[in-house]
């Protein structure tokens, strides 16, 4: 079996990161996989801008974030980047098993730094009721299929939750051509940043609900409607606050949640609640030799804090090689 | 007359007191840095954002290209700008930071590569 240095699983802003990082504090041999063909991640499809701000000083777009770091990347040869390879499995000795076109590999990692994001929460986790038709997608989803594929997924949109995805997603339909008739949150504000919600809802006129929760998605082969109610600050609803909103399509913008599931078959100590590794230090987990960086190890609000976690990751994977002689 | 605006430069999201008069901003408080009064300034006496988007490729693997303005558009011709870059194709190698089309409907900004193709 081959064995490197140092692998790091994900190329978004976190692997990226680690790896740039890595190598400037001495590692030699770095193997990064990657499950798309292109690097950068979720950051190829975050369009808008709002990146950068605190890392670079700069107002970036995702795609461009993301180029400042390929490049770094492609200039640093003892990086070797395997693209297409998706990890299926992962034990405590920190060796993985990968898909790539045609092939199953493995490789043993001296150390391993998971970089693996996270995922949406979807719609069964938020306990809405109703049927089970075309159209309920979630916010991030659909932000995939507009800007990488070139699909609008609806015409008419109903958003469940305020997140930023959520919210952007709201900006982007309306630019897009489709009409964004309500974005629905429980709480009493946003879950999502100040300015997305300016730049995102405000600016285009869609009504924005606090305090009310969808009850119910209609629709037999696709979504015709969803039911509306308002809650109290228990949330729960106010009876006779029901009211229906007509749409084909419904995005889900309720939050989101570490991807651990290869760490967890690893044995790394798990919190049930957040899917975070239980860690004292950042990056560290129960495993020694095996850190965890950006929204995997938690949901951070900014690619730019990631970035800044990350470097960090990198230094200390260097630092258990060096100790591990 | 006073206003209250949320200014959008950057995540922290400062809550901005504006003062009016005459259609112009006399006073700003309630940011953290400067940018928060120039936001205020041309929040209230000309509104402009970025705006990003995405055009058609030809010929290439990636489906579509991301794209932006370099510089912040009027606000009011955002709809105006969109309908101009749908009908924009990328047809040729670009680099991020490649301008795809020069001043854009004479708004004074140029429609930007965001990522290399």
């Amino acid at each position: 079996m081959i064995e490197r240095d140092l692998v790091i699983v994900g190329a978004g802003p976190g692997g990226m990161g680690a790896a740039i990082s890595a190598h400037e504090n001495g590692v030699k041999d770095i193997f990064l996989l990657e499950r798309d063909q292109y690097l950068g991640g979720i950051l190829n499809q975050c369009i808008h801008t709002g990146f950068g701000i605190d890392y670079f000083k700069e107002v970036l777009t995702g795609p461009e974030y993301a180029d400042r770091f390929i490049k770094k990347i492609n200039a640093i040869p003892e990086i070797e980047i395997s693209a297409r390879s998706f990890v299926t499995h992962l034990t405590k000795d920190k060796v993985l098993t990968y898909f790539k076109p045609g092939k199953i590999e493995t490789v043993k990692a001296k150390c391993l730094i998971m970089a693996t994001g996270c995922r949406e929460k979807t719609r069964e986790m938020t306990h809405i009721a109703g049927t089970r038709p075309s159209g309920i997608f979630s916010a991030g989803l659909a932000q995939k299929l507009i800007n990488i594929e070139g699909l609008l997924p609806g015409n008419e949109v109903v958003i469940v939750g305020s997140g930023d995805i959520g919210l952007i997603m709201a900006r982007r339909f309306t630019l897009e051509g489709a009409k964004v008739k309500a974005v629905i949150e429980i709480q009493d504000k946003t879950r999502g940043l100040l300015r997305n919600v300016v730049q995102c809802v405000t600016d285009f006129d869609i009504p924005l609900y606090f305090n009310h929760k969808i009850l119910k998605i209609f629709g037999k082969d696709r979504v015709t409607g969803v039911s509306v109610a308002k809650v109290d600050s228990c949330m729960r609803e106010v009876a006779g606050t029901e009211f229906k909103i007509d749409c084909d399509t419904v995005l889900i913008s309720v939050g989101l949640i570490p991807e651990n599931e290869l760490i967890e078959m690893a044995g790394v100590r798990i919190d049930k609640k957040t899917n975070c590794p239980v860690s004292d230090e950042t990056n560290k987990t129960s495993i020694p030799g095996l850190f965890v960086c950006g929204n995997a190890f938690k949901v951070y609000d900014l690619a730019d804090s990631v970035s800044k976690d990350s470097e960090l990751a990198g230094k200390l994977a260097a630092e258990y090689l060096r100790s591990a002689g | 007359m006073k206003k209250n605006l949320i200014c959008i430069e950057c995540p922290k999201g400062c809550a901005l007191d504006v003062d009016i008069e005459n259609c112009r901003v006399v006073k700003v408080t309630g940011n953290q840095c400067p940018k928060g009064e120039t936001y205020a300034i041309s929040e209230i006496e000309d509104p402009r954002r970025i705006l990003t988007a995405t055009i058609l490729t030809k010929g290439f693997p990636l489906k579509l290209l991301p794209v932006r303005t370099d510089r912040p558009i009027p606000k009011a011709r955002i709809s105006d700008a969109m309908k101009a870059i749908r009908k924009i194709r990328a047809i040729s190698r670009v680099k991020t930071g490649d301008i795809i089309a020069k001043d854009l409907l004479g708004l004074g900004a140029n429609l930007i590569a965001t990522r290399e193709l």
